[in-house]
């Protein structure tokens, strides 16, 4: 029992990152509606370029500041460049455009910062918590430190969103345009600036975590292909839900270590890990086509 | 002038149905058959047929396939390498578990699998809408290249995982040297592309294309949408794992799980951004583009900056190069390439006088 809930909860922890990934996909796709394939790309790039600009002897928050600035005119760029020509497409169009973009970034993430796995060390300690030192009936397990750190971060980060959302002026246009673009613009609000503030929003939080990622698994290539994982986190999450993004990616992360260790000891064979999420959301849509949170859209001729 | 309907008249009802109607059309179809079966064996050489002929007559098969169900039937499909690995495999398998099985026989049950593979792949589709039915062919694209990976019974438990089909033979002809693959390929590729070309425009293509357009109405207008939406993914999927099958045994001439991943299946899914989507003429191009534009560039590249900067700078310049064009091609023409021959072709009608 006590490995069972040493395991869920190290799943848990690891679905937060999934969750981190999933809530820049959500964001872009809530104000603008395009399914933004290159989040997991955005995500490496940020890595990279911080992991860069610390390895030039830069000071680590002036690094953090530069990378930050990096990925606003990124996002910036790429609202500008790619997505405003292709306003009014079919979303399958945006879709492939971002699997373009993907492809762009990454190219140009390794020819400006290298091909090879970085390093990244952001000082936080990684020693195992015994819950039973703390708690005189806990249960006796394992807790990684940089899980709950990572843990506490998406939850600053998510409160930091919400309250980005809920009382500043910004964050009421862009909650308008993703409820009714046409409405919000009736009334006002400028389309265009807002697409472009939530791209630099999701410029930033992929840098949360890219350096979240980044100082657990390395800076590599391989960030953007774990950031896969992210699409099953939103499929059962619903699109558009921010609370979605985090619930899905606790039970996708939860659910796919435990998976690795039951049903892959049953299979015999490891590396269950690899399809079950996607498995999972696929049982999940046949119940729930859009997500546990998502707005259920009634088709109109 | 050279190219116009003018004085083609249509007397009969077969002439109305008919698969080309243009005489020109037909004339170029005969003579792109000609060079192909008999002008390339005689002229080209072994690299050409063998690294570049093949793979793009291969790849060009998967793009039909993958347009049938994402271009024509408009649902989205990003595991096609996933179905690609299902034919191989099953090739692989009755070709060493059945071996008195005639190779072509072999290819087609081949195709039936991942067809069969494809159906269930589908189901969901009935439930779940555009995007998220991307989900769906990712579960494919990481469970197969799970399964074949890790089940050794697939590759019949060799280390490596990476499998030698033995050799083929087509009605006693040994089918050995790259002309004879290719010739087995295009042979393949030409019947299949019939195939297509006759699905798509008869009542099937049809009801695929009203369901691309707009579902409710395709369904209120009778269109029964669970057998219609399946037979696409079944069509797709066969079309799928033959090419994958194709690729195995006639042009790399091994097969691993590693072949089959998710950049192979993107690949593909350029292609027919590129070619054009639901056009077949466009899958060709889009093949031909997407296989030849890596060589020419590296080409060029190396002609111009291989003193300058290292291999894996030319490989990041690369992608870089690739996902710009995809980006330029969806913005600039998103009907692809197809759309520009098309555009040609209106021009040539008409031509010299325009108006």
């Amino acid at each position: 029992m006590d490995f069972f809930l040493e395991v869920l909860i190290a799943g848990l922890l690891s679905g937060v990152m999934y969750s981190l990934v999933a809530l820049g996909f959500v964001l872009i796709f809530k104000a603008s509606g395009v399914f933004n394939f290159a989040q997991g790309t955005m995500v490496l790039f940020a890595a990279l370029a911080f992991v860069s600009l610390l390895e030039s002897g830069i000071n680590f928050w002036i690094s953090m500041l530069l990378t930050f600035g990096i990925m606003v005119l990124l996002g910036l760029a790429i609202e500008r460049v790619v997505l405003r020509p292709l306003i009014n497409q079919s979303p399958i169009t945006l879709l492939m455009v971002t699997i373009g973009l993907s492809f762009f970034l990454e190219g140009l993430a390794q020819a400006l910062f290298g091909n090879q796995v970085h390093a990244l060390d952001l000082g936080i300690s990684d020693d195992p918590i015994f819950l039973a030192d703390y708690w005189e009936n806990a249960p006796d397990i394992l807790i990684s430190s940089f899980d709950i750190f990572a843990a506490l971060t998406a939850g600053l980060l998510v409160a930091v969103l919400a309250l980005f959302f809920n009382k500043t002026k910004h964050g009421r246009a862009l909650r308008a345009v993703s409820d009714d673009p046409a409405a919000a613009q009736s009334v006002g609000i400028p389309l265009q600036h807002v697409t472009a503030l939530v791209w630099a929003v999701a410029g930033f939080v992929a840098l949360v975590a890219g350096l979240l990622w980044g100082s657990r698994l390395g800076v590599q290539f391989a960030l953007s292909v774990i950031a896969l994982k992210a699409l099953p986190v939103l499929i059962i999450g619903g699109f558009t839900s921010i609370t979605g993004a985090i619930v899905g990616g606790l039970l996708i992360g939860a659910s796919e270590k435990l998976a690795e260790l039951y049903v892959g000891e049953w299979f015999g064979i490891g590396g269950i890990e690899n399809w079950f999420p996607y498995v999972l959301a696929l049982v999940f849509l046949l119940f729930r086509p859009n997500g546990l949170f998502g707005e259920s859209r009634i088709n109109r001729v | 002038m050279i190219y116009r309907e003018a004085g083609q008249f249509k007397t009969t009802y077969a002439d109305d149905a008919s698969m080309l109607p243009l005489r020109e059309d037909r004339w170029f179809i005969w003579g792109l058959l000609a060079v192909a079966f008999i002008g390339v064996p005689l002229l080209a050489n072994d690299y050409w047929i063998g690294a570049i002929l093949t793979p793009f007559l291969i790849y060009s098969l998967a793009s039909i396939g993958l347009n049938i169900i994402t271009g024509v039937a408009g649902q989205l499909n990003l595991g096609a390498a996933a179905f690609m690995a299902v034919g191989a495999f099953s090739a692989y398998n009755f070709q060493l578990r059945i071996p008195e099985l005639p190779l072509i026989i072999n290819f087609l049950f081949s195709g039936f699998i991942a067809a069969g593979v494809g159906v269930i792949f589908g189901l969901p589709s009935l439930r779940i809408k555009g995007l998220y039915l991307a989900v769906t062919s990712l579960a494919a694209q990481f469970l197969f290249e799970w399964l074949f990976t890790n089940v050794e019974w697939f590759y019949n438990y060799v280390s490596s995982g990476s499998v030698t089909p033995a050799p083929m033979d087509v009605f006693g002809i040994a089918i050995d040297t790259p002309i004879s693959k290719y010739l087995l390929t295009l042979s393949i590729v030409a019947v299949l592309t019939l195939v297509a070309r006759n699905l798509l425009r008869s009542r099937i293509g049809r009801q695929w294309r009203a369901i691309h357009d707009m579902e409710v109405s395709a369904e209120v207008i009778g269109i029964k949408m669970a057998q219609t939406k399946l037979l696409a993914f079944a069509v797709s999927s066969f079309f799928l794992g033959v090419a994958g099958a194709l690729y195995g045994f006639t042009y790399l001439g091994s097969i691993e799980a590693a072949a089959f991943d998710l950049h192979q299946s993107f690949i593909i899914l350029f292609m027919i951004i590129i070619g054009g989507m639901g056009s077949l003429v466009g899958s060709f191009i889009g093949a031909a583009f997407i296989l030849l534009f890596p060589i020419f560039m590296s080409q060029v590249m190396h002609a111009t900056l291989s003193g300058v900067v290292d291999q894996g700078m030319l490989g990041n310049l690369e992608l870089l190069i690739f996902g710009a064009l995809i980006i330029f091609f969806l913005i600039v023409e998103p009907a692809g390439l197809a759309r520009l021959w098309q555009v040609v072709k209106n021009k040539l009608r008409m031509w010299p006088f325009p108006h």
